[in-house]
C-alpha cells in the first residue's frame, strides 16, 4: 500500500540473553502502512519472541539482522524509545502493577509521549480517557483500578486495547491477544481494534496468533506461517484457512528446524 | 514579626534568635553523659525537685544496662556518644549559617522544590514565621475547647499535676537502655491533652509548635487523649533533616482512654550518619482506637517499634509502617501489639524498600495474654528489594497464652521484576520513572493514609531515590 514499509525485518536472528538458545533464525518480514499482517505458528516457533524483540525486551539478544521502523534502526532504541517512536505491544500476559491506578499509569505514559517540555493538561487527559473508555464500552470506574491487579483474562486484554487507544501507535503488535478469551470477550477486544483501525487507517497491525478464530474478527491482508524462528510461507487470508484445516504438521516436515533436529514423526 | 523583614542577613538572624535570651548567661553542657550534665539540664530548665530525681535515677539505670545485642549494629555507637553534647540550648543550635549546610542537602531541597524559607528551617538555620499566624488562630480555637498543646517543658511548668500523673507511666525508665538515657537527658517534644469528648478536625502538627525551637535529639512527648476524644498528631516531614548531630533517641508516650481515637503520624528522613533509636508506646482503653503511622527514611540505623497495649475490652491498635533503606542504611523497624483484654483487635502492616546495600528488618511482636479471649490480630509485612545487593529480614515473634484467639501473619519479599519494568517502559515510560512508579505502588496502601502534602513529598522523594537506580 505504500512504497516505504513501516516495518522491515531482514535476516533477524535472536537468542535468549546470556544463553545459546537461538529462537529467531533468519526472519524476514515487511509491513506497509495501514496493512494488517498475521503471523501464525505452532507453540515454540518464536512468535512471541518476535513480538518481544520488536518491543525491546531486555531478556533477548539480537545476534544478526536488521529491523527498520519508518526508516529508523529500531534495534538501537530502548523499549521506552520504541514506544515513543510508535511501536506498541499488546502483551500476551499483561503484568500486574500493584498500587498503581490505570489512570495514573496512562497519564504517565501519555505525558512521556508528549514533546519535551510540554505538560499534559490533566483535564484534557481526563476528557480523552473518558472518551476512549466510552469507545471501548468500558466503565469509567475501571480507570481507578490498579493495573491488571485481580483482572479477569478479558479485562486484562481490554486494558491493553485501552492503552493502545490512548497511545495511538503507528504499529500495533498484538501477541496472542485471543489467548484465554471466551468468544464474547474476543469479540469485544476485536471490536475495539477495528474501531481504532477505522479511526486511523494508516495504523499497521501485526497479529500474532495460534488460532484462526481471531482472524474471523480482525481481517488480515497478509498471513505468514512461522516455524522454527523464520517465516516459511506467506500469502493471503487463505493461508490461515488452510492451516485451520491441515494444521502445522505439513510445514514442520518440509522445513526441518535450523539446528538439524528431526521433525516430530 | 513583619513578613517583609528579610531573612538571610546573618547578623539579623542572630538578633532574631537571641532576642528571647540575651540576658541569660551562655550555657553549654559538656561532651558526654554524666551526673553533672544531667544536673545542669534540670537546673537550666528550672525543674521541680522530683524531675531532677527522676533524671538522676534514670541515669543510674542507663549506666547499669548493657548495650543491646540485638537489632542493628551498635558497635560504633559508644564512640559517638562520648563525643556528643547531651544538651544544647535551642538558640545555640541555631548558630549555624546556610553556608555550612552541605551541598548534598541543599540539592535535595532544590529537587524537592521546598520553598526557600522552609529549607532554612529544615537545615536548622531559620524559622518559618508565616506559619505562626496559622498556628495562633488554631491555638485559640483549641484553647477554647480545653486542649493543651505545649512544649513538654511548658507542659511540666503549666500543668504539673496532669503531667506528673502520666509522665513515665507508659514507658518506664528501665524499659530499655535508650528509654533510660532519654529519661535522664530529655529535652524538647510535645505535651498534649485532649479533654473528654473533644474531637479535633485539624491535626495537631508538631511542625507548628517547633518552628522556633528545633526538635531536640532527646525529644520526649506525652499525649493524653481523654475518654471519647479524637485527635491526630503529625510530627516530622519527608524532607531530609540536616543535623550535625549523629544520635537521636526519643520517647513517645501515649494514653488513649476509653472510646477515644488517636492517630500519631510521623515521617522522618534523617541524614545518613544518624543513629535513630526511638521508643514509642500507646496504651489503649476499652473501645479505644490507636493508630501509628510511621515512616522511616534515612539514618544510618533506625531501631523503632511503635507499640499498642490493648488494655480495655474491644480496644483496637493499628501500626502502619514504611521503611526505606538506601546504601549503607539499616532500618530495623516493625511494631508490637499486646492484647491484654478480651475482644481486642490489632493489625500491623509493614512495607520496606531496600536499595543498593540498604537493609530492612521487620521485627514485630504479637502477644495475647491469658484472658484476652476473642482477640484478633493480623500482621502483614512486605519487603521490596531494588537490587541484588539489598537485604531484608523478618523476625515476627508471636506469643499466645489464650486458646481463643486468632492471629495471622503474612510476609512477602519481592524484587522489582524485569517483566514489570518492561511492561511500563514499553509504554514509553523511562526506566527510572517506571521503577519509582512500582515503588510508589508498593507503598500506596500506606501512603494513601498520609495527609496529602506528606504523600506528595514522599512520592517525590522516592522518584529522586530511584534516579540512577536502573542499569
Amino acid at each position: 500500500m505504500s512504497d516505504v514499509p513501516v516495518l522491515r525485518i531482514e535476516g533477524l536472528e535472536a537468542k535468549v540473553a546470556e544463553s545459546e538458545l537461538g529462537i529467531l533464525n533468519g526472519l524476514d518480514l515487511q509491513i506497509g502502512k495501514g496493512e494488517i499482517h498475521a503471523i501464525m505458528g505452532p507453540n515454540g516457533s518464536g512468535k512471541s519472541t518476535l513480538a518481544k524483540v520488536l518491543a525491546g525486551h531486555p531478556g533477548y539478544e539480537v545476534t544478526s539482522g536488521t529491523v527498520t521502523f519508518r526508516g529508523e534502526d529500531l534495534l538501537t532504541l530502548e523499549a521506552d524509545e520504541r514506544s515513543l517512536a510508535g511501536v506498541f505491544l499488546a502483551f500476551q500476559y499483561p503484568v500486574e502493577i500493584a498500587g498503581v491506578s490505570i489512570a495514573n499509569f496512562l497519564r504517565t505514559a501519555v505525558q512521556a509521549h508528549l514533546p519535551e517540555g510540554e505538560e499534559l493538561d490533566i483535564f484534557d487527559f481526563s476528557d480523552i480517557l473518558t472518551e476512549r473508555m466510552a469507545m471501548l464500552d468500558m466503565d469509567v470506574t475501571f480507570a481507578e483500578r490498579h493495573v491488571n491487579d485481580g483482572f479477569s483474562g478479558g479485562e486484562k486484554k481490554r486494558n491493553e486495547i485501552l492503552q493502545m487507544a490512548m497511545l495511538k501507535p503507528k504499529l500495533a503488535v498484538m501477541d496472542e491477544t485471543d489467548s484465554g478469551l471466551d468468544i464474547d470477550a474476543l469479540k469485544i477486544v476485536a471490536d475495539g481494534v477495528n474501531k481504532l483501525l477505522a479511526e486511523d487507517p494508516d495504523m499497521s497491525v501485526l497479529l500474532i496468533t495460534h488460532y484462526q478464530r481471531l482472524l474471523d474478527y480482525i481481517k488480515p491482508h497478509h498471513v505468514h506461517v512461522m516455524v522454527d524462528g523464520r517465516i516459511v510461507e506467506s500469502g493471503g487470508p487463505e493461508v490461515a484457512l488452510e492451516l485451520e484445516a491441515n494444521g502445522y504438521r505439513t510445514y514442520e516436515t518440509i522445513e526441518p528446524s535450523a539446528n538439524g533436529s528431526a521433525p516430530v514423526a | 514579626m513583619p513578613v517583609n523583614e528579610t531573612v538571610g542577613d546573618l547578623n539579623l538572624d542572630e538578633y532574631k534568635y537571641d532576642f528571647i535570651t540575651t540576658s541569660e548567661p551562655v550555657f553549654r553542657a559538656q561532651k558526654g553523659l554524666s551526673e553533672e550534665v544531667v544536673r545542669q539540664i534540670s537546673a537550666h530548665k528550672d525543674e521541680p525537685e522530683w524531675m531532677l530525681d527522676f533524671r538522676l535515677k534514670a541515669l543510674k539505670v542507663y549506666e547499669s544496662k548493657p548495650m543491646p545485642k540485638w537489632g542493628g549494629d551498635l558497635d560504633g555507637l559508644e564512640a559517638v556518644l562520648d563525643e556528643i553534647y547531651f544538651y544544647v540550648r535551642p538558640q545555640d543550635q541555631m548558630e549555624r549559617s546556610w553556608d555550612d549546610v552541605p551541598d548534598e542537602i541543599k540539592n535535595t531541597f532544590e529537587k524537592l522544590g521546598i520553598p526557600e524559607a522552609e529549607r532554612k528551617v529544615l537545615a536548622g538555620v531559620g524559622a518559618q514565621y508565616e506559619s505562626e499566624m496559622v498556628y495562633h488562630s488554631l491555638r485559640e480555637e483549641w484553647q477554647k475547647q480545653g486542649v493543651i498543646f505545649d512544649s513538654i517543658e511548658d507542659g511540666l511548668k503549666n500543668h504539673p499535676e496532669l503531667f506528673r500523673e502520666h509522665f513515665g507511666t507508659i514507658i518506664p525508665t528501665g524499659d530499655n537502655k535508650f528509654s533510660a538515657m532519654n529519661s535522664a537527658v530529655w529535652s524538647g517534644g510535645s505535651f498534649v491533652y485532649v479533654p473528654k469528648g473533644v474531637s479535633l478536625d485539624t491535626p495537631l502538627q508538631a511542625y507548628f509548635r517547633v518552628n522556633q525551637e528545633r526538635m531536640g535529639q532527646f525529644e520526649r512527648t506525652l499525649i493524653i487523649i481523654d475518654e471519647g476524644a479524637q485527635a491526630h498528631y503529625i510530627e516530622g516531614c519527608t524532607a531530609p533533616v540536616y543535623s550535625t548531630e549523629s544520635f537521636h533517641s526519643g520517647v513517645i508516650e501515649i494514653i488513649v482512654k476509653d472510646n477515644a481515637r488517636f492517630r500519631y503520624t510521623t515521617i522522618q528522613n534523617w541524614s545518613n550518619n544518624m543513629y535513630n533509636l526511638v521508643t514509642q508506646r500507646a496504651i489503649v482503653g476499652a473501645g479505644g482506637h490507636m493508630e501509628w503511622l510511621d515512616g522511616n527514611l534515612g539514618s544510618k540505623l533506625t531501631m523503632k517499634y511503635p507499640s499498642c497495649y490493648l488494655m480495655g475490652e474491644g480496644a483496637h491498635g493499628e501500626i502502619l509502617s514504611i521503611a526505606y533503606s538506601g546504601d549503607g542504611q539499616h532500618q530495623d523497624t516493625g511494631g508490637k501489639v499486646v492484647h491484654v483484654a478480651p475482644y481486642t483487635t490489632s493489625s500491623i502492616v509493614s512495607k520496606s524498600i531496600s536499595k543498593g546495600t540498604g537493609r530492612s528488618t521487620y521485627r514485630g511482636l504479637c502477644k495475647v495474654h491469658e484472658g484476652a479471649h476473642h482477640a484478633r490480630s493480623n500482621v502483614e509485612c512486605d519487603a521490596l528489594l531494588i537490587n541484588d545487593t539489598s537485604r531484608t529480614d523478618t523476625y515476627p515473634y508471636i506469643e499466645i497464652e489464650e486458646s481463643d484467639a486468632s492471629v495471622g501473619h503474612e510476609a512477602s519479599v519481592s524484587k522489582i521484576g524485569e517483566e514489570q519494568l518492561f511492561y511500563l517502559t514499553s509504554r514509553g515510560i523511562r526506566a527510572d520513572e517506571a521503577m519509582a512508579m512500582i515503588v510508589r505502588g508498593f507503598i500506596e496502601p500506606i501512603a494513601k493514609q498520609l495527609p496529602l502534602e506528606y504523600a506528595v513529598e514522599l512520592n517525590r522523594l522516592i522518584e529522586m531515590e530511584m534516579e540512577g537506580s536502573v542499569g
